[in-house]
């Protein structure tokens, strides 16, 4: 176990490749053949091969090497990424052992994020298979640029030189049509050890390095200068008279009296001082932990990127972009996520997706929805500018996750491609006459209230019996009618989960024009999803928005049937309706909750218009 | 004869940067972080990073040590200098049910002591603070269980690792985003070994336990193992003496469950180089971990760090 003697630094890879085609015993022995299993380690691998193979076998299964998990053991398979250390007189190794199925690319994913270089298993007998090219994409996807193919269980095919060269090259054309620049081939025998750790005396016709030689000399050093980037993480500010902006540089280098530009707000400063807790450095590269003084006073704070002001990273908020899906429940495109990219979370939605990638055959598919594991190329919009790279120039500022809004699960990686040109050219246009002019001139507070229930619930008849209400009262009011709008500008819309969000999401911006207008806004529709009801409200200011819960039991609006829709959809003439085969979250806490159950609507219509009429009050006495 | 070392200095950079990050992300992402504390090596490696962290600040989180009751006398003077050098709050919780119920892994064995005193206490703690993210010194290298980790790993209300079902967890780009009772183990030292440790506490000039050096100490052979006498507690079984014998510690716990090794090596230097040499592994000398192969994912489900 001699500790490793050179600077070569350290190589961070991935080990892929289909299902039994002896991933796992390859890595563990390379392990072996690096002398990096200690003794207890063995014992107890003999002991868990026997178990696993019958008291008869002196084999050593180097697969139960990486698979630590009681699942993996049982089934005999790789669920998620196992990460390996060891190194050699050369080099210190971190390899991570990907899972296979399809069903975990997700962990496969996780583990090519961080890595530099890939070694792809094919099994000689099978050749590339399907796995083989998703798994590549997969690498390719998340910016591996070098690609090594162990061609597996040569022995199986008595080490013919021609099967190998022949899936060599097929699986060079893969790659190279992927943008993988350098890829080495080369036939090993994993279970006994042929060209892993050293040279096979079996395939003498083979004369490139072993692939332990190849991780030690492969160099993996970025293959493009890039600009100081550094995004901020963290305001240091233990005293009066100290402001500093701790963070990891992820691109170039800055030494003191650089000048520099805050993003995306764009503010000059210069840096002042660099400083650590081993003492103050004249200058910071990539990769470093640092902490920055500025020479000014400038507004900074989490989430900024600092940035060379010479050559600033550009800054947007609309963007083409590759999404890898990873939640367990389907992309909506217009649905609101939020959005990590460096040390800044913002809202952000998929407007549009262009095309699904089929994985295994590369091919573009046309897309409504991503599921889990797809990858699908987007164009995405955000609530606020970022500052950005190219996910191919900068992992870290190219490099973004989503995040559901209710679940807080991570639920896709995207790889940022460029900004789209509408981004910089459409500004927001000042006007004059804003807002609390046009609310003023109507004498009233303007407001949104939105009617949430099922089909049936009422939420039509009590919206209506409302608006006459605060009609009779003076008020300046509209009703957008969820069908009513179907018919109109909706009409492109059906009834799917996707369409659903984006028939709200439309609704919702309608109401904020006309809240905007200086209108009392009534909204009544289903309004299905939890997210997008959030999504709504968010677009308006706290006090203008009310969510109104019309909550009746389903079978009491069954038995209404007003439509005659549920007896449609009972009888399966109408699909993905709300309550039959479509779901309906019910508000976990509505500004007002009416139990329409027993009860007239006059009098539910009633609680509302006092409600509205308390906002008002309270707003204008207080 | 001597071993050369000049494991790369930009290798060792590269992950106190990275562990770096991670303490930050951690601050800026939670409302209550922690961290948690065990007096061993890659806990004073974790400390001596939290510091450089946030420096000039001072460390702007906790420490928690969960005091099991039987860790070395040795180990407690040193977590109580660390509390007396005043810059960071040392915060200590024992499980007082499982004082009075007087568990105790001499006569309850070390998986009820274990689970009592250690993983049970840790939940005790950490829902008394409410703490939603406890740092811990975990490596990925140390056991097949733990190398299937996440960085940032999440737990749910009832402090339970489903492995099945970890968060991706992509770059450096952590997601930390949890519900109310919620919380996250968090591990900037995933990707550190053993000899990383060492290396780095060498290069740095890190303060450790002196049980990691070798010295006459006393101890008894137990069950294959030299299990050091600490103080009256320990009850001798029959036919068991104890002897002086030159040992020292590779990991550090509870004394009745950590195994000696015989050495000679007394100094950073000397420690380093029989590592170097050493065809065993680290966590050898724990008696927690002789249970069936996957006990550590068992234990990790429920709580355990």
């Amino acid at each position: 176990m001699a500790a490793p003697t050179t600077a070569l630094g350290l190589l961070r890879f991935i080990t892929c490749g289909s299902v039994d085609d002896g991933k796992s015993s390859l890595l563990g022995r390379l392990l072996y053949d690096a002398g990096m299993l200690p003794d207890d380690q063995l014992a107890a691998l003999a002991r868990d091969s026997r178990r696993q193979h019958g008291a008869g076998s002196d084999v050593l299964d180097f697969a139960l090497l990486t698979d630590g998990l009681d699942a993996e053991r049982q089934q005999g398979i790789t669920i998620d990424v196992a990460y390996r250390y060891f190194h050699t007189a050369r080099r210190s190794f971190i390899v991570a052992d990907c899972p296979g199925h399809e069903q975990y690319t997700r962990n496969m994913a996780t583990g090519a994020s961080n890595a530099e270089l890939a070694v792809v298993l094919v099994d000689a007998r099978k050749g590339v298979l399907a796995q083989t090219r998703r798994h590549t994409y997969i690498c390719a996807l998340l910016g591996i640029r070098q690609v090594v193919l162990a061609v597996n269980k040569m022995d199986l095919v008595d080490c013919d030189q021609a099967i190998f060269e022949a899936i060599a090259a097929e699986y060079r054309g893969l790659a190279h049509g992927l943008g993988i620049g350098e890829v080495q081939c080369l036939p090993v025998v994993a279970l006994s050890g042929d060209n892993v750790g050293s040279r096979s005396p079996r395939m003498p016709w083979y004369t490139g390095a072993s692939l332990l030689e190849l991780l030690e000399s492969t160099d993996v050093t970025p293959f493009r200068a890039s600009d100081f980037r550094m995004p901020v993480q963290w305001v240091n500010r233990p005293e009066q008279t100290f402001r500093g902006y701790a963070g990891t540089v992820c691109g170039g280098r800055v030494a003191c009296g650089d000048e520099i530009v805050v993003q995306p707000g764009g503010q000059h400063g210069r840096v002042a001082r660099i400083v650590s807790a081993d003492g103050d450095l004249p200058h910071a590269a990539d990769g470093q932990a640092v902490t920055l003084c500025l020479d000014r006073e400038i507004d900074v704070s989490r989430g900024d990127v600092i940035a060379d002001a010479r050559r600033p990273a550009p800054v947007a908020d609309q963007f083409a972009c590759h999404l890898l899906w990873v939640g367990d429940a389907a992309l909506l495109p217009n649905r609101t996520y939020w959005l990590k990219l460096g040390t800044r979370t913002v809202n952000a939605r998929v407007m549009s997706i262009k095309y699904k990638v089929d994985v295994d055959s590369q091919a573009k598919l046309a897309a409504r929805q991503l599921a889990l594991n797809e990858v699908g190329y987007c164009t995405l919009g955000l609530d606020d500018e970022v500052a950005f790279e190219a996910y191919a120039d900068n992992r870290t500022l190219g490099g973004f996750i989503l995040i559901d809004r209710l679940s807080n699960a991570t639920v896709a990686c995207g790889m940022l491609d460029f900004a789209l040109g509408r981004s910089a050219n459409v500004h927001w246009q000042h006007v004059d006459i804003d807002k609390g002019v046009r609310a003023a001139s109507k004498g009233q507070q303007p407001l949104c209230l939105w009617f949430t229930g099922l089909s049936g619930a009422g939420k039509s008849t009590i919206a209506n019996l409302v608006e006459r209400r605060l009609h009779a009262l003076g008020c300046h009011t509209y009703l957008l009618d969820g069908d009513n709008i179907r018919h109109g500008i909706n009409k492109d819309l059906g009834f799917t989960p996707e369409d659903r969000v984006e028939n709200i999401r439309r609704i919702a911006e309608v109401a904020h024009l006309m809240v905007d207008a200086g209108l009392i806004v009534l909204v009544s529709a289903i309004s299905p999803y939890r997210s997008e009801r959030q999504s709504a409200r968010e677009l308006f200011a706290a006090a203008e928005f009310m969510e109104v819960f019309v909550d009746a039991p389903l079978e009491e609006c069954e038995r209404r049937d007003p439509k005659g829709l549920y007896r449609k959809a009972r009888a399966g003439t109408i699909r993905n309706f709300t309550g039959i085969d479509a779901p309906y979250e019910r508000p976990v806490a509505p500004d007002i909750h009416l139990l329409s159950t027993g009860q007239h609507a006059e009098q539910l219509a009633e609680q509302v218009v006092a409600r509205v009429l308390a906002g008002i009050d309270g707003h204008a006495h207080g | 004869m001597t071993v050369a070392f000049a494991q790369s200095q930009t290798h060792l950079d590269e992950l106190e940067a990275e562990s770096i990050h991670i303490f930050r992300e951690v601050l800026a992402g939670f409302q209550r972080p922690v961290m948690l504390y065990s007096i061993g090596k890659d806990s004073s490696v974790l400390l001596h990073l939290l510091r450089k962290a946030f420096y000039p600040a001072r460390p702007p989180m906790p420490l928690l040590h969960v005091d099991t009751t039987w860790k070395f006398r040795e180990m407690i003077a040193f977590r109580d200098r660390v509390a007396a050098a005043g810059d960071v709050q040392v915060l200590v919780h024992i499980n007082q049910e499982g004082v009075h119920q007087g568990i105790s892994p001499l006569t309850h064995g070390a998986t009820v002591h274990t689970d009592v005193m250690k993983t049970q206490a840790l939940k005790q703690a950490l829902d008394q603070y409410g703490f939603d993210a406890a740092i811990g010194g975990a490596r990925r290298d140390e056991e097949k269980s733990r190398a299937k980790e996440r960085i940032f790993s999440f737990r749910n209300a009832q402090h339970r690792w489903d492995p099945r079902n970890q968060r991706p967890e992509f770059w450096h780009t952590f997601n930390t985003y949890i519900r109310k009772g919620e919380s996250v183990r968090v591990f900037p030292l995933s990707n550190w070994t053993e000899m990383d440790v060492w290396l780095y506490i060498q290069r740095e000039g890190i303060d450790v336990v002196p049980l990691y050096f070798a010295k006459p100490r006393p101890v008894v052979e137990r069950d294959g193992a030299l299990i050091m006498v600490d103080d009256e507690r320990f009850v001798l079984r029959e036919g068991e003496s104890v002897q002086m014998r030159e040992v020292r510690f590779r990991t550090l716990g509870c004394y009745p469950l950590t195994g000696a090794v015989e050495s000679s090596a007394d100094t950073l230097a000397k420690v380093i180089e029989e590592m170097a040499l050493s065809r065993s592994s680290e966590r050898q000398g724990r008696v927690i971990d002789q249970d069936p192969a996957a006990s550590m994912e068992r234990k990790k489900q429920e709580g355990y760090f």
